[in-house]
């Protein structure tokens, strides 16, 4: 009987090791996917902020360099002058030499490093014959050398002629405030807009919502039926005859025209819809017998019960506005008036071969949205599950 | 009153929820209150649907009939019937060799580019269940990737595109550096060759999109799928493979069918931001995109007609290709439960 046993055991103890060591694979290589992917979507954006802190000469260099290094210089005492410095093999040794001047293919350069060899003066053949063909003698010295003017320059960049959010409506008139930096009227710019045009969706749309779940009127549900049928429509249909309307109100390069358009939305009704539908009858019933009309029932009892909906609603909104970048193309001239990510466009076709000076701009642009998202991440996921597996 | 509270049943609420309403009533017939009532909530998002959704499309369709570059007054509008369809698909006969040549076939070419472009689509697809399943796995750490693989989602596109523009530059790019170093001599000239532009396109695309919301609904998916039919599964000696393609893949079929409609909806009307900073149509309109075409011929060369009849054709595709997934996919997800 012992035996019998022993020999049970030993065959369940057979069968959950081997399980685990193909877990145990699995896992490994499953990690080495990961960081494999987790890289190529890092890289990029490591380049990126290396590239924005490069010196100009850094930022084309060929071969492309990571890390933003410039060459050394060394001031001449008996000239004055700053000559730069080189990798040079002398003698069999690694030396750090300064090129002072060019003689007929060959530099005459001064030896700074290793001490035993400094202040004597070499001429040195600029080319090098060797098994793989010509080589160059000097190599340049580099230091690491982060370019942080790079975001303040960028900053700079575009200056504004006209005053921000000047305005005049009927007798009022406003006249602005004088901002420089163009990147600041953007940032604001994109904060009013997105603001605006998240409060007034979660707003018009939870409404709406509540009138489609909750109320009864004739044509409910065909209306609604209208609002499906219209998410469908790709939105350059709606864009041309929308812009030809705002170009008729004169409405053409102002803040309204791109609040307005993007404040109405049939998907954040239908969103919202749903969810209202799968709260529970009782809780408004209650209300009602508690003497509360509709609007009452609305605000008591919908409202703090949706916030989660509210919340994946709102994020989405505002990311979306905030990333909007072909509508303002069309209707926004003013550079004081431009968005975020319009201005970024301008900047670029400003600066379009400066590299570092854009990649500056990017990270200035990304930086805040990317450094919101990792503070706030877990809730943005679940407002992704959440529209997700409601819609 | 003393009597035992019960839970009502659905009549006896309703008879207690309108008793109340009447009593609260008033003047006036309930049904003109209930209307009123919902006319306020529904107000001010019907004028704005109204005004910038529906009124529009109509006018749209309207606007396709037309000649017009609206700039001059809509007085001098050209009322040209289908014509502008029969300029943008219509087939005529080439007098010199008799052959059938179309009449725009510039259309064709970026409907192929449309098209093309939406290659992406499947592939990104099956990368982000890949990574999905990965992330499904109990690692530590797995928050950590979670995180990194939904950066490139997050951020915006314009900077994204300013930054693939780099990585894309033929002489000092990333791209091209890491091409050189593993041994290719003579990288493409990825946005400035016609052959090349629209794969830099596709991978952009990718870069941006595979851990991003597709992943997560794709995780979200594998979630709700119960433990138990693994365990039976591993039990009745079925490979991975075999647990992949009979129990993940079928379970998953609703998801992949939302993220299918989802994806090829916005495909087809997506690319906007990457081609205009990126190559502006393309080397020799390589890149330019249905969307493309309709907001250069709109906006750039003032022809609103014929933009609205590109536009709708656009719609009719997206429609068409809905419905069929619609019809199909539905099924499918629906035989698999």
């Amino acid at each position: 009987m012992i035996s019998r046993r022993g020999g049970r055991d030993q065959r369940k103890c057979v069968r959950r090791v081997v399980v685990k060591r193909s877990l145990i694979w699995g896992n490994i290589a499953a990690y080495v996917v990961l960081t494999g992917g987790g890289a190529t979507m890092l890289v990029p954006l490591a380049w990126m902020v290396a590239t924005s802190l490069k010196d100009p000469s850094a930022a084309t260099s060929f071969p492309p360099e990571f890390l933003p290094r410039i060459q050394e210089s060394w001031r001449d005492p008996a000239t004055g002058q700053t000559r730069p410095l080189y990798w040079c093999e002398i003698e069999g040794r690694r030396a750090k030499v300064a090129k002072l001047r060019i003689v007929k293919g060959a530099a005459v350069v001064r030896v700074l490093e290793p001490p035993e060899m400094a202040g004597r003066e070499l001429t040195v053949p600029l080319v090098r014959n060797t098994l793989k063909g010509h080589v160059e003698t000097l190599r340049p010295a580099k230091r690491l050398y982060l370019r942080w003017a790079n975001y303040s320059e960028a900053w700079h960049a575009i200056q504004l002629e006209r005053p921000w959010m000047a305005f005049r409506i009927g007798p009022i008139e406003c006249p602005g405030i004088r901002i420089r930096d163009g990147f600041l009227a953007f940032y604001l710019n994109s904060l009013i807009v997105t603001i605006t045009v998240t409060l007034g969706q979660l707003l018009t749309s939870s409404l709406a919502a509540y009138a489609f779940a909750r109320l009864r009127f004739p044509g409910r549900d065909g209306l609604f039926l209208g609002y499906l049928a219209t998410i469908m429509v790709p939105h350059v249909v709606t864009m041309i005859p929308v812009f030809i309307l705002l170009r008729w109100l004169r409405m053409i390069d102002t803040y309204w025209a791109m609040i307005l358009p993007l404040m109405f939305s049939a998907y954040g009704t239908f969103l919202l819809r749903q969810f209202f539908l799968s709260v529970p009858q009782d809780l408004e019933d209650a209300a009602r017998l508690d003497g509360c009309g509709a609007w009452g029932v609305y605000r008591q009892v919908i409202l703090p019960l949706s916030r989660p909906a509210l919340a994946a609603l709102g994020t989405f909104v505002f990311l979306g506005t905030w990333n909007q970048f072909m509508w303002p193309l069309i209707v926004m001239n003013s550079t004081e008036k431009m968005p975020l990510m319009l201005g970024l466009y301008s900047f670029m076709g400003q600066y379009s071969a400066e590299w570092h000076y854009l990649m500056a701009a990017s990270v200035m642009v990304m930086g805040p949205v990317v450094l919101v998202f990792l503070i706030g991440q877990r809730y943005f996921v679940q407002g992704v599950v959440l529209s997700g597996m409601k819609g | 009153m003393a009597t035992k509270h019960r839970n009502p049943s659905q009549e006896q609420r309703q008879a207690a929820v309108s008793e109340c309403r009447s009593r609260c009533a008033g003047r006036g017939s309930t049904f003109v209150r209930q209307f009123l009532g919902a006319c306020g909530f529904l107000l001010p998002n019907l004028l704005g649907f109204l005004v910038f959704t529906l009124v529009p499309v109509v006018a749209a369709m309207l606007l396709s009939f037309v000649r017009w570059d609206a700039i001059s007054p809509w007085q001098e509008a050209r009322w040209v019937g289908i014509h502008n369809y029969v300029d943008i698909l219509g087939f005529h006969r080439d007098p010199a060799t008799g052959a059938l040549t179309p009449n725009d076939d510039r259309f064709w070419y970026y409907l192929y580019n449309t098209v093309f472009l939406m290659l992406g689509v499947p592939v990104g697809m099956a990368l982000s269940l890949v990574t999905a399943l990965l992330l499904n796995r109990p690692l530590r750490g797995v928050v950590i990737f979670r995180t990194i693989f939904f950066i490139p989602t997050v951020c915006s596109a314009v900077a994204v595109a300013v930054l693939w523009r780099w990585i894309y530059q033929p002489d000092y790019g990333l791209l091209n550096e890491l091409l050189r170093l593993a041994g290719i001599e003579n990288p493409p000239n990825w946005l400035g060759d016609p052959a090349w532009a629209k794969p830099a396109l596709i991978l952009m695309g990718l870069w941006v999109g595979v851990g991003g919301y597709n992943c997560v609904l794709y995780l979200a998916g594998l979630q709700n799928i119960p433990e138990e039919l693994y365990e039976a599964a591993r039990l009745d000696g079925a490979s991975w493979w075999a647990r992949l393609t009979r129990i993940t893949w079928p379970l998953l079929a609703p998801t992949t069918f939302f993220i299918l409609i989802t994806s090829i909806i916005s495909g087809f009307q997506g690319f906007f931001v990457g081609v205009h900073i990126m190559t502006a149509g393309g080397p020799a309109g390589s890149t330019t995109t249905l969307l493309y075409h309709i907001y250069q011929t709109a906006f750039v060369y003032h022809e609103m007609g014929r933009a609205s009849a590109l536009a709708m054709i656009l719609f009719a595709i997206v429609l068409v290709l809905t419905l069929i997934n619609w019809r199909y996919g539905r099924e499918a997800a629906q035989i698999i439960y």
